[in-house]
């Protein structure tokens, strides 16, 4: 919580009057007993009409005052609020849009959503609730208190035993339930969990005909949220009773203490009426905190859940800045334009290395191959070359440059990268199409459209470039996605393009005619193609043969069919009359 | 306009009635809590009198009779405690309806869940059926809470109150009824342009919610563009209006208690300077004026609380008509009465005549003719997207034909209960689905009863036995939902053990190695093909190495079969199949 308190510095005034204000109010709320004491007293007492009449104008008075008093804190609570919200809203999105791989991998992308949005709104209705209520209930509880000093101090006494009393069953309920609130809302998840398993599993769910047993299953999973949440119920249903009985209790005390006074002619009639209003405007209050208490213990929970989002450390592989990323080359000789240096990686909370001793050199505009097995690393691979991750041991040099040494910006504006999942973003193709070159050309655009196959699918939308996406590019199917978001990193004329197994979904056709198109792109484009199919990265300069994160071989298709296992049985595997003829040749 | 209002109060009114018979389950429990809120109504409205009349008692100095006030502070002392009593168990009991009746409703959504049929569940977002099961039906909980608790006893104090001023003293209750109208105006004045505001908000709100899914769900994209500025920038917009408009919403609407307590003042200084002028004619005893203040105090507060009650409730029914609208979905056609439970299959599959579209407009499948014999394979290939899912979901009875039919072992489908139907067929999908829990749940799911070696068995089998050994807990450990953190191609070896632990008579594979690596993929195919040898087994697969063994070939092109035979005579005839054939060698 206290974490997320700086976020209120800048509404340090806001949050200072508002209270200020509420105390305000709660001051002219108080003197309205007295001013009736004296109505009664004084007013119907001593027969004077005219007392009423002015004391019952102040009344007024002090109505108004308390109205505008109550609404000035109203609008700095909110201000305060909404602005602390806003705020922190923005501070954890750009917080998350900071993180690196390895933590997007360990946070989980649900989670951040709901934390981004149900959570920051229960902080900021938090907020809102303890600037208006929470400082009031207490000003209201001790004023009242204070109040009754002033009229008689004996009486007040029984103010300074109650009102300990009050605080402890308040805070005591407030303790005793704020963990079954927790257990309550990890009850809820599960039942959350199951629906969306429901869902998402539903063909698996009835092939296997387990509809039923689904349905105890759920059946279990509200009976134990039922359970929790009515257990919680019966304890929170306590605070109510409770009080009431310490303030009527408190009131009896009252009313016979004032008994004794008034018999002995040290307390009026309308002074005791006045006493035991202000106990009564105790109960009152404490009835709005009880209603408070489960905003603010959410508000507490919500605010935890915030705070560990900051809490993830959040180094980045590469520089920060941009200082001093001059080029250290190395001196004499040519410089291999990528090299990998006996790299390796071991993921954070990983056991075991997922890549071992990579070590290759790659000439500016050759185009590279990655091929293996699932798991065997292809993915790792191309991704510590933007520096998504960290390498472990080695190093990789671009240009003679430790991309440790370079920045963030200048080495991702050389890398453009085609990711495994293919998402586009709403908007339209264009605005898609910008995330590659903000000021492209539409020349440009309709440039990479054509090296990735995508003209037909662009010319086929209402609007062209122009069309429109919806969100993560639902209304296109998977093959026109993965051609526009080639096509979005083409638009950005990268050094180095990363293709990440991003033709699964073309047929055999287009994946060959997307093959030659970037054969011809300008520019000396270093390519790295991942692939399963031993068709899309045949005719590669270099192919590099992944095996369980170890490099099993690297050469030329030709070569890697005379010396490397892995890579003929991967060959074999996909066309067996190769294996036939290869026998055949080999026998002879 | 008003049209459309009297719509929305019939609507509210049906839905409000289906409330009512989820809770009428629990009428006893509504009785009592309906009693004892009677009661406690009746206690809180009691004591200010006997507070009142000891007050009178208190005459002045040597003038208390003290006899008088010790009878009236017992009297006090017993109604307090019983109060507390009924208010105690009153909360208890709502609680337990409340959160009983939302048990109910979500069990009733949930198992209608499992009926309904796929073309529903395949046409709606995931996340909009999970937040009407879970959100929705959180939010109407609270407010039937918040009814159950505050509406009644509301209204009961309101009229208790004013009963008893009446009994009390005529001509102040009249001023306390002149003054109290002028509160409904302003929460009313209030709430009606708040209204914009509220709806300006959450749209606002919505707008950022899809960015941050968009944003936060693709970081990693966001990243390899080094977009994270423009991101920002973009949630900065959005950010700041939020915040304009959340200000006013929240201010404004905060405004409603501050004047609905003005106007309480109103009321308080109103009944003072009158009764106390009252009071120098005798009309009334002060013990009874400040009997008469106090309840000024709590006459106006129900007023608040029911205006808030109600925007509560309508935000609640409004999420119960979600809730409903799930409920009362349309479920799959029921099984025919005397359904026959499908046994001994040898896999004789045939699909005669057979037409199907998702939509009218579209025709898909027409006229389709197949005859599987026991033991044949039936390849399907074709480019993405056309349709070769379809084929399979008509066959796991997923879809229902639109005309024609299938028939296994000579029998329509649509006769037989759908769980013989669908345990007949072992499917592997293409989209890896596993649940929450260990290994082992997941290899069992279809036999939960298999012993241990047979559940090793299959994962060997499936070639998932070496990579779930290296796991922490081996078998026992517990993935999250969706495989968490095992790969693409590992989830989809432990789904093929799944099926593998069942070996049912027929088989469907869906694209059921795409992501597993060619080697692996060799190897499963052996066992695959064990499994295969006498069962009757469908193929959907795009790499073609896959299916040239089969017996029958399907080529699939827009939804509609284009080619038909064996991959000798398909290559012969020099069509599309032999297009595609071909493309995977071209380089």
């Amino acid at each position: 919580m206290k974490r997320l308190l700086k976020y209120l510095k800048d509404y340090k005034k806001e949050s200072v009057l508002a209270p200020l204000f509420k105390l305000l109010e709660a001051f002219f709320e108080l003197m309205v007993p007295l001013v009736m004491a004296s109505i009664i007293d004084k007013g119907i007492g001593g027969q004077d009409t005219g007392h009423i009449v002015k004391m019952g104008l102040c009344l007024l008075v002090l109505a108004v005052i308390g109205l505008v008093a109550a609404v000035t804190a109203q609008f700095f609570a909110a201000k305060a609020a909404v602005g602390f919200s806003t705020k922190l809203r923005q501070a954890l999105f750009d917080h998350i849009q900071g993180l690196n791989f390895t933590n997007i991998d360990k946070a989980g992308t649900s989670t951040m959503i709901t934390r981004m949005t149900s959570d920051i709104n229960q902080v900021q209705s938090g907020v809102n609730m303890v600037l208006r209520l929470f400082l009031r209930s207490p000003i209201i509880v001790f004023g009242a208190m204070i109040m009754a000093f002033t009229i008689d101090v004996k009486s007040a006494m029984i103010f300074v035993v109650a009102i300990p009393l009050l605080a402890v069953v308040v805070f005591g309920i407030m303790m005793w339930t704020m963990p079954l609130y927790k257990k309550v809302q990890s009850n809820l998840d599960k039942v959350l969990g199951i629906t969306r398993e429901n869902l998402t599993g539903v063909r698996v769910i009835r092939a296997f005909h387990k509809e039923e047993e689904e349905e105890k299953r759920f059946c279990d999973y509200t009976e134990a949220l039922a359970d929790s949440q009515t257990f919680v119920g019966k304890i929170s249903a306590i605070m109510n009773p409770v009080t009431y009985i310490v303030v009527n209790g408190a009131i009896i005390a009252l009313i016979y203490c004032g008994a004794i006074q008034v018999n002995l002619g040290n307390l009026s009639q309308g002074e005791v009426i006045a006493i035991v209003n202000y106990m009564s405007q105790i109960l009152v209050e404490l009835v709005k905190l009880a209603n408070l208490i489960v905003t603010i213990t959410k508000a507490l929970a919500c605010a935890d859940r915030i705070a560990g989002v900051f809490e993830i450390e959040n180094g980045s592989v590469l520089r920060e800045s941009e200082e001093g990323s001059a080029d250290h080359k190395m001196q004499g000789g040519e410089i291999p334009f990528l090299v990998f240096d006996h790299v390796s990686l071991t993921y954070a909370g990983a056991g075991a290395e997922t890549l071992h001793d990579m070590n290759f050199e790659v000439r500016k505009g050759e185009t590279v191959g990655i091929i293996g097995g699932t798991g065997s690393g292809k993915s790792s691979l191309v991704n510590l070359i933007p520096g998504f991750y960290p390498v472990t041991g080695g190093a990789i040099r671009l240009n003679g440059t430790d991309i440790r040494n370079m920045s963030e910006n200048e080495l991702r504006n050389r890398v453009g990268m085609v990711p495994q999942k293919a998402v586009l973003f709403k908007g339209t193709i264009r605005s898609n199409l910008q995330w590659g070159k903000e000021d492209a050309t539409e020349e440009e655009m309709w440039q990479a459209i054509d090296t990735a196959q995508a003209r037909e699918v662009v010319e086929g939308k209402i609007g062209k470039l122009d069309a429109e996406v919806a969100q993560n590019g639902k209304n296109l199917s998977g093959g026109q996605r993965q051609r526009l978001t080639i096509a979005r990193a083409l638009v950005k004329k990268p050094e180095i393009l990363i293709l990440d197994d991003s033709a699964s979904a073309l047929d055999y056709a287009t994946d060959a005619k997307l093959r030659a198109a970037l054969r011809e792109l300008e520019g000396n484009t270093t390519t790295f193609i991942v692939s399963q199919r031993a068709s899309t990265i045949r005719h590669a300069d270099k192919i590099i043969v992944l095996d369980d994160g170890e490099m099993a071989g690297l050469g030329t298709h030709d070569e890697l069919m005379k010396n490397c296992d892995v890579y003929r049985e991967i060959y074999f595997s996909q066309y067996p009359e190769e294996r036939l003829k290869a026998a055949k040749e080999g026998g002879r | 306009m008003a049209h459309s209002t009297e719509k929305k109060n019939t609507s509210q009114m049906t839905t409000l009635k289906t409330v009512l018979q989820y809770i009428r389950k629990y009428w006893l429990l509504v009785g009592l809590s309906l009693i004892l809120a009677a009661v406690t109504v009746v206690l809180t409205l009691y004591i200010p009198i006997l507070t009142g009349n000891a007050v009178d008692l208190l005459l002045g100095k040597d003038a208390v009779k003290f006899d008088g006030v010790f009878a009236i502070l017992k009297k006090i002392g017993i109604a307090m405690l019983l109060t507390a009593a009924a208010q105690w168990v009153m909360n208890t009991c709502n609680n337990h309806i409340t959160y009983h009746v939302v048990k109910d409703i979500r069990e009733r959504a949930f198992h209608r869940l499992e009926e309904l049929p796929l073309k529903y569940l395949d046409s709606r977002s995931y996340g909009d059926i999970v937040s009407r099961v879970i959100a929705d039906v959180d939010t109407f909980a609270d407010g039937l809470l918040m009814g159950f608790t505050q509406l009644f006893t509301g209204v009961l104090t309101i009229l208790g109150t004013l009963l008893f001023m009446l009994v009390t003293n005529v001509p102040i209750t009249l001023v306390v009824v002149c003054i109290t109208p002028v509160s409904f105006l302003v929460a009313k004045f209030i709430a009606s342009r708040t209204y914009s505001m509220f709806k300006l908000q959450s749209e606002t709100r919505g707008e950022q919610t899809s960015l941050i899914e968009e944003m936060i769900g693709n970081q990693k994209v966001v990243k390899i563009f080094a977009r994270e500025e423009k991101v920002k920038e973009q949630f900065a917009e959005i950010n700041g209006r939020l915040e304009k408009c959340s200000l006013k919403a929240i201010f404004f609407s905060s405004l409603t208690n501050p004047c609905t307590r003005f106007v309480n003042s109103l009321v308080y200084a109103g009944v003072g300077i009158f009764g106390a002028l009252l009071a120098i004619r005798g009309g009334i005893s002060v013990g009874r004026l400040s009997c008469f203040l106090s309840y000024a105090n709590q006459y106006t507060k129900p007023f608040n609380e029911i205006s808030g009650v109600i925007t509560e409730l309508q935000n609640a029914l409004a999420c119960a008509a979600r809730i409903f609208e799930l409920i009362d979905e349309e479920p799959q056609v029921p099984e025919v009465p005397d359904a026959y439970v499908l046994e001994n299959v040898r896999g004789n599959v045939k699909l005669e005549n057979v037409s199907f579209s998702y939509v009218p407009e579209k025709k898909l499948i027409e006229n389709f003719n197949l005859e599987v014999k026991p033991g044949q394979r039936v390849a399907i290939v074709g480019p993405t997207g056309c349709g070769k899912t379809t084929l399979i979901n008509l066959l796991m009875r997923f879809y229902d034909v639109n005309s024609g039919r299938i028939l296994v072992e000579g029998k329509d489908i649509r006769e037989m209960t759908r769980g013989s139907l669908r345990t007949s067929y072992g499917m592997v999908l293409q989209e890896t689905w596993l649940r929450s829990g260990t290994i082992r749940d997941n290899i069992c799911m279809g036999r939960p009863e298999a012993t241990e070696d047979e559940v090793i068995a299959a994962a060997k089998a499936a070639h998932a036995h070496s990579f779930i050994k290296r796991l922490p807990e081996g078998y026992d450990t517990v993935i999250t939902e969706d495989g968490g953190s095992l790969s693409q191609g590992q989830k989809q070896l432990l789904c093929i053990a799944r099926v593998m632990l069942c070996l049912p008579p027929m088989l469907i594979l869906d694209e059921a190695t795409s992501s597993i690596d060619t080697r692996t993929e060799l190897r499963i195919q052996n066992a695959f093909a064990t499994m295969m040898e006498g069962r009757t087994s469908f193929i959907v697969a795009h790499r073609l190495s896959t299916i040239q063994e089969a017996d029958i070939i399907l080529v699939m092109k827009d939804g509609n079969i284009i080619e038909q035979g064996n991959h000798e005579t398909l290559l012969a005839a020099g069509g599309f199949y032999a297009n595609l054939y071909n493309a995977q060698f071209a380089g």
